[in-house]
């Protein structure tokens, strides 16, 4: 197939097909030089980020939402355009009829959008109410099918952040086929595609048929939604301008229809750099305005707002959309996928000063060029903006053309998807397994009931098989809420456009996760090392413990604890493949926390490695605070060691250092830093959040936050403006260890 | 072999080029005012480490150090054991791993010599550039450091100069104009570091007990050192 808008393009089976992989492959072109060809901010960009600079004050001193429209469901089409500037700006479309404004997506649930307007000083409207009152949400799906033990789970916070009062997310959808097909050529696809399933009508043929009525229904949406603000993109994009355009209406649409915890991008900048450099070479574009239009599309980025409920806030601090987007990498052939626009995309947080998002994620290879790794390390330096996973064990797997979703979730783009599942608190698990099935935070009995554990010294051995007993208990339980959650996502709240943005045959993970790693780990080595001793209360139940004696710490790269951790992480993955899941979706780990690592601590009682009740646990895979002795690699060493094969949805590692203790010059800075990431990724470690600052910034910061209004940091899987977490978060990230100069 | 080491910084970035495995030895011969560590002079202290344990530990490191990074040896004052570091260099060398000496290069002997054949680069401290000085804030002669010194011009070990700047001690015209003059005599000197004067281990002194001879000195800014690295 041919199309004049494809001319210059190189030739292949991309055209016969939807296959952006190939298309990427076949016309890219890599760049190994340095950063030196940027250009900067133009008079215009700062014009327009001055009135979004504005806007975000302004949305502060509103209390962190600007504007709620209560009357209107959002959904494609639901709002008339909305602009910044409209002479001025480049790319179009907002979410509703304004900047900032939040728009109300009850599919999830009515409670949570009810509460959310309360929360900000709205009130939902009549009209949505009663829009509503007969329609079954996803939430009241959920809450029909949950057994007690579900909900006694989940009110214990045994398992928490449950995607079931709110859109799932994790999905990305390959909003680049927008761009380089146009709509009618995907509507035809998949109307090929209803027509040809196979005429044995099960459960499952109906219900993808259904869906694919959906998809081609909604695309038709995007169409209409791109006509409102002036543009047909039922045909491939003609150039840069238009495919960045088309790209962001695909992305647009989906974040109308959905409220997804985390809705990424994908990995868009390659793409766009291939459209760039054919309107370089034909004398339209300069890099000036090349840089213009990227800049212009992250400004929509970073307007990109849901509306939340404070208790979610709690979970997901910094009010993140995880915008994510995958930033270089290698090809499969071993030509690398950088190119000027990766650059170019990170040069926005220069050109438009550090920010939360988009969530910009380097994928690390040892094979990049060292132009662009010595970029990177700068940009990580200067803005504490970007995070880092590790394309060389993430390539063999996923392909060279898989994304992130959320934080650290990888997929390929367009073919495969997740079925988020939050996470289980295994601190919490193992004090519950102590006393027998009795939760003492909450005063719940839950699960298998035995004898409290109150001999006078815990042994190691009689622990970990008791340990066990409640692990398979959980991992049972909590397979089987995440199917009932699924379900009724499909049902009721079913991501139509991001999903005709996929392959129709598309493969699916069920993404489990685990919260207390570190507190696990050095609780069972403090069993095991030293001598831990269980306080009783009245009731014969344990509240504390006594521990005497010294024991190897998680974080100093100390076999004899490191290893309980990557044991326990291939204990909980093998326990979980157990239980069949929803759809067949592949059973995957993670070991993150986002923000909610401070509220899985306040819901959890003192644990044997000396932490007391309530107190924060590390986030993710991280070991906890200031217990590191051997200085920062030997941290990093601690973590690299949990693998990735039972954690294939990802182990977040959030590194804090001060610039003194990263070398004396801003150059012997960036190679450090640099020759950091190699030799941690070298170890297979996954993932790595940079930042790069002094504890007593945070701390002005914390005092004086009106001094800080652009302050951004890496907390968990993405970045967040410090001033947005709350201040309990904000306490927590500055007692975090900073890696300092002896 | 077994030697008495103090810690382990596994990130180093400001001992020697690099990132660097930093062991700090246990044990000092000199007691110089203006110390950061007083917690290592003691020569009986420490925790005893085989050679082997040592180079376990480190090769885990090696994927960190890219090109220019390696093995310091600091302390304390690593030519104390001398024969622990040098056996801990050769197995370093088998490795692959560029070392690097930090040290007053107050010592020179047979085994301080037969180290100094295993060692990549030396760091060394040039206190004062005044015999007198020496005598009253180190404890050893200005001889014995220029000693060694000329030992590595000798033997052609690239050497970083470094000095810590301690306002009205060192911060002076004639000093710079010394210490310019021990850079032009000695070829081997690649590099010159001149190093605030910092009282961040003065919670050190206290848990020890001992008085910091230097409480009550001054701290020189950025600028000062600037000035002084345009005298050089």
């Amino acid at each position: 197939m041919e199309h004049k808008n494809w001319n210059g393009f190189k030739s292949g089976k991309w055209q016969d097909e939807i296959n952006v992989r190939d298309f990427i492959q076949t016309n890219y072109s890599e760049y190994k030089g340095d950063s030196s060809f940027l250009a900067g901010a133009t008079e215009r960009t700062n014009e327009m980020m001055k009135k979004l600079n504005s806007l975000f004050a302004l949305e502060r001193q509103f209390g962190g939402v600007l504007d709620i429209d209560t009357a209107t469901v959002s959904s494609l089409t639901s709002y008339s355009p909305g602009y910044i500037d409209k002479e001025n700006e480049l790319i179009v479309g907002m979410q509703t009829n304004r900047p900032l404004k939040r728009g109300v997506n009850p599919f999830g649930g009515i409670r949570m959008a009810r509460q959310a307007c309360e929360a900000y000083g709205y009130k939902l409207s009549r009209k949505v109410e009663e829009e509503f009152r007969f329609r079954t949400t996803h939430n009241d799906g959920v809450f029909r099918a949950y057994t007690d033990e579900m909900r006694q789970a989940r009110k214990c916070h045994v398992i928490t952040g449950l995607p079931d009062a709110y859109g799932r997310g994790r999905i990305i959808g390959d909003y680049r086929r927008v761009a380089l097909y146009g709509v009618d050529r995907l509507i035809e696809m998949k109307k090929l595609d209803k027509a040809n399933l196979c005429s044995d009508f099960n459960t499952e043929q109906i219900r993808l048929d259904e869906e694919l009525f959906q998809q081609i229904a909604f695309l038709g949406y995007m169409k209409e939604m791109a006509a409102m603000y002036g543009f047909d993109i039922s045909t491939p994009a003609s150039n840069a301008k238009e495919a960045i355009q088309w790209t962001y209406f695909a992305y647009l649409a989906a974040i109308k229809e959905q409220n997804g915890a985390a809705m990424s991008l994908g990995r868009v900048s390659t793409f766009f750099d291939i459209y760039i450099e054919r309107d370089i070479a034909a004398g339209t574009l300069t890099e000036e305005a090349a840089q213009e239009l990227i800049d212009d599309f992250v400004m929509k980025l970073r307007i990109a707002r849901h509306l939340r409920t404070p208790e979610y806030n709690e979970l997901f601090g910094g009010d993140p959309m995880w915008i994510t987007e995958a930033v270089g990498g290698m090809g499969e052939d071993g030509r690398t996928l950088v190119t000027k626009s990766s650059f170019r995309i990170l040069n926005t947080l220069y050109t438009l000063g550090s920010s939360p998002e988009p969530n910009l994620t380097v994928l690390w290879s040892n094979s990049l060029p060292e132009g662009f790794k010595n970029f990177c390390s700068k940009v990580s330096i200067d803005t504490d903006s970007i995070q880092y996973e590790n394309d060389d064990v993430m390539r063999p797997i996923y392909g060279d053309d898989y994304a992130i979703a959320c934080c650290v979730s990888a997929m390929r783009v367009g073919q495969q998807m997740q079925f988020f599942g939050a996470r289980c608190n295994l601190a919490k698990l193992l004090l519950i397994a102590l006393n027998g099935g009795y939760d003492a935070t909450s005063g719940m009995h839950i699960g298998p009931q035995m004898e409290p554990m109150t001999k006078d010294v815990l042994n190691y051995d009689a622990v970990m098989e008791r340990f066990d007993i409640y692990i398979q208990w959980l991992s049972k339980l909590y397979v089987n809420t995440m199917n009932i959650i699924h379900y009724m996502h499909d049902k009721y709240a079913y991501e139509k456009t991001q999903m005709a943005l996929h392959d129709t045959e598309v493969e699916r993970f069920m993404a489990f996760g685990i919260a207390g790693l570190s507190v696990v780990a050095d609780s069972l080595s403090a069993i095991k090392y030293a001598s831990v001793r269980p306080v009783l209360d009245s009731n014969g139940y344990i509240t504390e413990f006594e521990t005497t004696g010294d024991f190897p710490k998680y974080g100093n790269d100390d076999d004899r604890v490191d290893l309980i951790a990557k044991d326990m992480a291939h204990k909980m993955i093998t326990e979980l493949r157990k239980t069949p899941t929803y759809r067949n979706a592949i059973h995957t780990l993670s070991v993150l926390t986002i923000t909610s690592n401070v509220m899985y601590g306040k819901n959890t009682g003192a644990t044997p490695d000396g932490r007391k009740a309530c107190a924060p646990f590390a986030p993710g895979a991280n070991p906890m605070h200031n217990r590191e002795e051997n200085g920062a690699l030997a941290s990093l060493n601690s973590v690299a060691k949990i693998s990735y094969d039972d954690c294939r949805d990802g182990i977040s590692n959030t590194f804090s250092i001060t610039p003194d203790a990263l070398g004396k010059s801003g150059d012997e800075r960036i190679s450090n830093l640099t020759s950091i990431l190699d030799g941690y990724f070298a170890k297979k470690a996954h993932h790595i959040n940079i930042n790069v600052l002094n504890r007593e910034t945070l701390m002005d910061a914390y005092n004086n936050p009106e001094a800080y209004p652009n302050l951004t940091i890496r907390v968990s899987g993405y970045a967040v403006n410090f001033n947005k977490l709350s201040r309990e978060q904000q306490r927590e990230v500055i007692s975090r260890t900073f890696h300092e100069c002896m | 072999m077994r030697g008495f080491i103090h810690s382990i910084q596994t990130l180093g970035t400001v001992d020697g080029p690099g990132v660097r495995f930093v062991v700090f030895f246990q044990g000092c011969n000199l007691r110089c005012s203006c110390c950061h560590n007083p917690d290592t002079w003691d020569m009986h202290g420490g925790k005893e480490t085989e050679t082997g344990e040592m180079i376990d530990k480190l090769i885990r490191y090696k994927s960190y150090f890219g090109k220019d990074g390696g093995i310091t040896l600091s302390g304390g004052e690593p030519l104390l054991q001398a024969d622990f570091a040098r056996e801990i260099f050769e197995e370093s060398h088998k490795h692959g791993i560029n070392t690097c000496l930090d040290t007053s290069g107050s010592i020179l002997d047979g085994k301080v010599k037969e180290l100094l054949k295993h060692t990549d680069r030396v760091l060394l401290d040039i206190k004062y550039t005044t015999d007198e000085m020496y005598r009253k804030y180190v404890g050893c002669s200005l001889e014995r450091p220029m000693e060694f010194l000329s030992y590595l011009d000798n033997c052609g070990i690239p050497t970083t100069l470094r000095q810590v700047i301690i306002p009205s001690l060192n911060d002076t015209v004639e000093n710079m104009a010394a210490l310019s003059g021990i850079i032009k005599k000695h070829h081997c000197i690649d590099k010159t570091e001149l190093l605030p004067f910092r009282k961040l281990c003065l919670p050190k002194y206290q848990n020890l007990g001992i008085e910091f001879p230097f409480e009550d000195m001054e701290t020189p800014s950025a600028d000062d050192i600037k000035r002084l690295y345009d005298m050089l």
